[in-house]
Formats: structure tokens, sequence, C-alpha cells
């Protein structure tokens, strides 16, 4: 029935030249639905927690509040518990295999926290993460505010497990800011559903520092311009996070470990219900309108929707891409010191080594299924290659893999020479062991290695590392996305792709060469043809 | 002028269906030529995704056409012009080879039943039984790639229907360049080109028309 429609559009065709506009309309179906559920969002609001007396005793820290939030929202606890928020494992994955980065699992940042939880734990979203004894069945361990409260006053202490500072508050020599005790009640009585500044709390300054890890999530996305941001922007729908990763008893869409955060590229158009993670829950797999959309649609079971219209990340702020521990340690007159370059990001640091920032990146491609393999500390690597800490699984021969844009963050990273595995350094810490103390690689691996309980050979080597974001926020509006000769070109962006043909970037080198052979013989023959024929003919004349 | 000698005659030749298709699907042919080889990245004229999108549309329009074409050829039995022949066919190629050059007659010229001289008969043979329709068949399939799974369709891969197309529109371009040459042999340098607008072609008065050159309308 499409080809007969085709054809008969394509009879009226000539007229067609100043043709149709192309792109994603307003009218797609997701957007009313999008709509319906934020609009009146205050209705959904029954309680008033200023109101509440539980919330108005005198707290004097986190787990009090939390205890008094338990009162009403009694399963709460139990919900939370079995969330990665709360476990930082991959539920999925057996516990001894340790997928997550509660776990063993490597990134090429400050690569594992083991050992360095005070650190490391300020983002969990719990008191006290310390060390491997935190007991994570403790109900009154969970952090609601930094979740739930709205003041925008809550900050937790980079240093403090997870805990806000004690009174009055303390200056963190990391970065010289100085952070008050919160004011309990007032962010205990404040709480609502989790915004873009609450969610961003962590997953913007991942790292350590403000798009640091991700490159299409910093603080640029609590408040962003429409050019940033379609659907988050204040112009535009201002989609709090929540809206795409819904959740359901406290387990929020969205994650990617060795599972993937959604199976089932199915359109929720038709049932209002489920996880809204992909794009295609609101969109459907045809979403552009007009006759060259149908050829964009073409594309939607191979080529991820963030591939084009997320031409570039890190668009207004800088994110890190390249992290050479080897290089650390380096002092100035006895002392350590950090050099700054453009953006005032470091490119030097004793402590971190060298770094690189990039701003407006372009992503690197490759076919994703949606699940992302890790490496351990356990994984025996090959030194001689990059070693893929973590490494999108996907193949062009899957019809569930589709080309996803994604951050590689390259680095070098210790590794154990003798037993070939990546070593989990102990970083932080006041101990001599402790690498940003006593700037020592062979010590501070063999305290990290022990406290992991893993063997350590005591040789420390560096490998170069890989590791993959999924490009998949600071979607742009449809007057910036990729051109068709992004891809399609030479000059390709899908180079590394090659194992399958794409028109325009690839073409047959005999074929090529045999017509154009035909071609030029043809025109040169008819060319002598032609002077002979007037050559022989002027001659007759004479 | 070689044929001054003769007296020449009109004869209504093409009709107005048979112009309409030919200048049509020429038309059509350069287009598709023009936005095909764009696609394939030879220059930027249209853009990318207008060249692939005029492309297709042309090559609907095109594969359309062709229907009405081959319909109007099997109601109008005007099929039969196309049957191969080996009569004078050696005697045509020796002529544009050799005897061209010479001044010589034409060994075959145009009747009503015989429109295509014997090597034409082959040639737009090949090119209306093959290599059109080899090229509108890897040409719908190439637009049709995303539905392959749907149609079961898995004999095939992108790469070779790609090459196939690619192949075809080469050899297509060959016809065109030794085609459009051609009209220049004619008794003036546009006689042809003229006939194809007017369907009336100038033949000679004392050409004896043979046998094989005849077909009973039917």
């Amino acid at each position: 029935m499409g080809f007969i429609r085709r054809s008969v559009l394509a009879l009226a065709t000539v007229a067609f030249l100043c043709g149709p506009v192309f792109g994603a309309s307003d009218d797609a179906p997701g957007i009313e639905m999008a709509r319906q559920a934020t609009k009146g969002k205050e209705l959904w609001i029954t309680a008033d927690h200023s109101k509440f007396d539980v919330l108005k005793q005198p707290f004097t820290k986190g787990p009090e509040v939390t205890q008094a939030c338990l009162t009403c929202h009694t399963e709460a606890g139990h919900q939370f518990h079995k969330t990665i928020h709360w476990t930082w494992l991959d539920p999925k994955a057996e516990k001894e295999m340790g997928i997550g980065k509660g776990g063993l699992v490597m990134n090429n940042f400050c690569i594992n926290i083991q050992s360095n939880e005070p650190r490391c734990t300020s983002c969990h979203a719990g008191y006290g993460w310390k060390d491997k004894n935190f007991d994570f069945s403790s109900q009154k361990k969970i952090d609601c505010l930094v979740c739930h409260e709205q003041t925008g006053t809550y900050k937790k202490f980079p240093a403090g497990a997870g805990n806000p500072a004690p009174p009055p508050g303390m200056k963190f020599k990391g970065n010289g800011k100085y952070y008050k005790s919160p004011d309990w009640n007032k962010v205990a009585q404040s709480v609502s559903r989790p915004t873009r500044a609450n969610c961003g709390t962590c997953h913007f300054y991942g790292g350590g520092g403000d798009g640091v890890k991700h490159g299409d999530l910093d603080s640029s996305m609590r408040m962003p311009s429409k050019n940033l941001d379609v659907h988050m922007s204040m112009e535009g729908q201002k989609f709090e996070c929540t809206r795409c990763h819904t959740t359901v008893k406290h387990q929020i869409a969205g994650r990617i470990y060795s599972n993937p955060a959604a199976t089932d590229r199915k359109s929720l158009l038709e049932d209002d219900l489920g996880a809204k993670i992909m794009c295609e829950s609101c969109h459907s797999a045809t979403p552009h309108k007009s006759e060259i959309g149908m050829k964009l649609n073409d594309h939607t079971d191979k080529v991820a929707c963030q591939s084009c219209h997320i031409p570039t990340f890190a668009r207004e702020l800088p994110t890190k891409m390249w992290w050479d521990w080897s290089q650390a340690g380096r002092k100035k007159d006895g002392k350590a010191y950090v050099v700054k370059g453009e953006w005032g990001k470091p490119t030097y640091m004793t402590k971190k080594g060298d770094m690189r920032w990039e701003k407006d990146v372009i992503p690197e491609y490759y076919w994703f299924n949606g699940t992302i393999e890790s490496i351990t500390a356990k994984t025996v690597v090959d030194p001689s290659l990059p070693v893929q800490v973590s490494r999108p699984i996907g193949s062009s021969k899957d019809s569930k893999s589709r080309i996803m844009p994604f951050k590689v963050h390259r680095g070098k990273t210790p590794y154990d020479i003798v037993n070939k595995n990546m070593i989990i350094p102990h970083l932080f810490g006041k101990d001599e062991a402790a690498y940003w103390k006593g700037y020592d690689w062979v010590k501070a691996s063999a305290a990290g290695m022990a406290y992991a309980g893993l063997p350590f050979s005591g040789n420390v080597g560096f490998v170069e590392t890989e590791y993959v974001y999924p490009i998949t926020h600071m979607v742009a509006p449809k007057d910036n996305v990729l051109a068709c000769e992004a891809c399609h070109s030479k000059q390709s962006r899908l180079s590394n792709l090659n194992s399958f043909y794409m028109p325009r970037r690839d073409s047959n080198r005999v074929v090529d060469a045999g017509g154009w052979f035909i071609v030029i013989a043809s025109a040169v023959g008819v060319i002598l043809h032609a002077l002979g024929r007037i050559f022989i003919k002027g001659r007759k004349e004479d | 002028m070689a044929l001054t000698h003769h007296h020449m005659k009109k004869i209504y030749l093409y009709s107005r269906f048979e112009r309409f298709w030919h200048w049509t699907q020429s038309v059509l042919i350069v287009l598709l030529m023009v936005t095909g080889l764009e696609v394939h990245g030879l220059f930027n004229l249209f853009g990318f995704e207008r060249a692939v999108d005029l492309h297709n549309t042309f090559g609907i329009s095109w594969l359309v056409l062709f229907v009405f074409i081959i319909f109007w050829l099997l109601t109008t039995g005007e099929w039969k012009q196309y049957i191969p022949t080996s009569k004078k066919l050696f005697a045509v190629a020796r002529y544009y080879a050799v005897g061209i050059f010479k001044g010589e007659d034409h060994p075959v010229h145009k009747s009503s039943g015989a429109k295509h001289n014997p090597l034409q008969r082959l040639v737009y043979l090949g090119l209306s039984a093959i290599l059109l329709p080899l090229q509108m068949v890897t040409g719908l399939l190439y637009w049709t790639y995303n539905d392959w799974v749907a149609y079961g369709i898995n004999f095939v891969s992108l790469e070779t229907v790609a090459n196939v197309h690619m192949g075809c529109a080469y050899a297509l371009l060959a016809f065109l360049i030794v085609h459009i040459y051609m009209t220049t042999t004619g008794h003036s340098i546009t006689a042809h080109v003229a006939a194809m607008f007017s369907g009336w072609e100038e033949v000679p008065v004392d050409y004896k028309v043979e046998e094989w050159e005849v077909h009973k309308k039917s």
C-alpha cells in the first residue's frame, strides 16, 4: 500500500523540487501525552510536607530525617534497598562478579571505589559508606533528601562518605569551598519529586567535577537552552529527568550495565504505561513526516535517534577526554601543583597526571544493542592494545543493534605487569600508602589490591585504556541535526564501522573503474568517429 | 551531402505517444544519471538528501512510465520492431565502421514496418529487455532495502544490489553517449532528432523495402 501511495506521489513528481519540510513535527503523538503528564503536576501533590509534625522535630543528622520519612513511607526503605542507587551493583549479574561501580568494575577516571570510599561515596544516596563494613541492610542509612529536597541548599561533603558537613560546616581542601551543615528541618519539609537539580547533584559532577565523565550531562543541563536540549529546555517542554527516566517503586529506568536499559524497542503510544526510556517510546519508530521523512524513517531500525540528533556533545561546557595517570607525581619545589589550561580546567595535576578537555566533541559511533560490557580488576588484559575497560556490545548483523554515538574517554591507568590485570590503587586517605599522600604507586597499589582481596605482584605499569559513555542527552533542535553527508560520504563519521555497505561512503573499485572505462571508451570512440567523418569527407571534397 | 542524389519523401514514423515516451524517458534518465552520480559521490549539486529523494522519485516515475510503454508496445504490436535479425546486420556494422567515411549509402532505410535497422534492433532489445529492467529491479530493491526482511528477501546483499545498479548506470551512460552521437549520422546532422520531435522522417523515394523489414500490423 505504501508502494502505491508512493508511486502516485511519484507521478506528480516534478512539482516536488521545491519540496516538503523535513523533521519531526509538533503533532508527534508522544508530545501530547507528555504534555498531559507534565501539565497540572501540582494537582498530583496531595501533601504539604511542611505541615507534618514528624518533620518539625529537632533533627541533628540525616538518618533521623530518614526515620521520620519512613514513618509514613513505610515501603520506601525496602524498595530503595533493591535499587542500584543504593547497591551500586548490577542486579542481574552475580554478586561475586562485582559488576557495578560498587564492585570490581574499573573505569579510567578515579578507577575504583575500593579503599577510596569516603571520597567516592559522597554521591551515594546513603549516609556513611566509608569502608567495606557499611551496613547495606540499614534503612536509616538511606539519604532521602539528596534526591527529594527542593531548597537547593543541601550539600554532601565531597569527602564525607555521603554525609553533609557536621555543624557548623567545613572547608573542602580539594576545591577550597566551604560546605555548610544543612538546616535539616527546612530541607526535610521541602521534599517533592526529584528535579533536574536533584539528579544533577551527582550525575552532572561524576568523576569529581562538572562534566568530567559523561559529556552529555553537566551543569549546563540544569537550565538548558533549547539549542542544548530540545526536551529539557526552559523555552520548550521543560522536561525533568523523570519524564523519561520513569520510576516504579524507586526503580529508575535507564541504567546500563551488563543488561540493556530497555530491551523492547516498542512505542508506548498505544499503552501509556511502562518505562519511557527510549526515544521511540514517545516518538514511535516513524517519527519523520514528509516524503523525505520516509527515507529517514527507514533508518530507525539501524541508527539510534541520538546519532543524528546529537551532532556533538559537551556543547556548552568542556568534558574530560584524556587522563594519563602515568604522569602523576611530578612536583614543583617539592610540592604538588596544578596547571590550568583553556576554560580554567586542569591540564596537569600532581595528584592525577595529564588531562585533556574538549568542547563540542564529535562522538564516536558503535553498533550497540543496549548492553555495555565491563572488565573488572580480575580480568586478564592484553597490554599491547588499548584495554577496553568498558565497551558497547552489538554488531551490524544483529537486528537489535543500532549505531549509537559514544563518548570514549581514553587514558593511561595502572596495571599489574606480571599478573596482567588492572590495578585498584588506594588513592584517598590520610595514611602514607594513599597515593595522594605518599605518591608511591607500588604502595598505593599494594594497599588497594589488598583491600579488594586481590593478588598484586608488586610491578606497576601503565596501559592505555578506553571507557565508553553512550551519548543520549543534549538532543538538538531539528534544525541542528546532522546532515546526511556526515555519514554518507567518503569522510564519513562512520568510517570505523565497515562491516556493511553504505551508499556514497562505499563503492566497488572494479565496478567504478570498469564503468568509467566503458564510458570514456565510448566517448573517445565517438569523437574519433566524428573526426574521421569530418576529416575524410573534407579530403574527398578537395 | 552524401544522399543528395536521392529523391526524398517524408513518412510518418513515430506516433505521438512514442515521441512522448521517448523524450520523457530520456529526461528521466538524464535526471536519474545526475542525481544517481551525486548519490554515488561524484559531485555536489542538490545535496545528498535531496539527490536521494529526487532519484527515488524519478526512478519510480520512470517505472510507471515503463509500464505504460510496455503496455503500448504490446497492444500496438510495435514490439515486433524489436525482433532481432541477422539480415544486413553485418552490412550495417560495416557501414558505420567503413562505409560512412566513404560517403556510401546506409544499407537499410527506415520504413513504418522497420523503424530500426538490425543493429538498432539488437541494441534496443538488449536495452529494453535486459539493461533497463535490471536497472529497475535493482533500483527497486535498493529503494525497498528496509522492507527486505518483511518480503523475505535474504538471497542478496545491499552491496551486490548497489554494485549491479552502478554497473548498469555506467552501461547506460555509455549507451547514451553513443546514442546521442548516432543521431548525427542521418542525411543531415539533425535529421534524426527532428524526426523524433515531429514524427516525420525523410527516406529515399527509390528505396526498396525488403520482406524482412515489413511486419504486418495486427
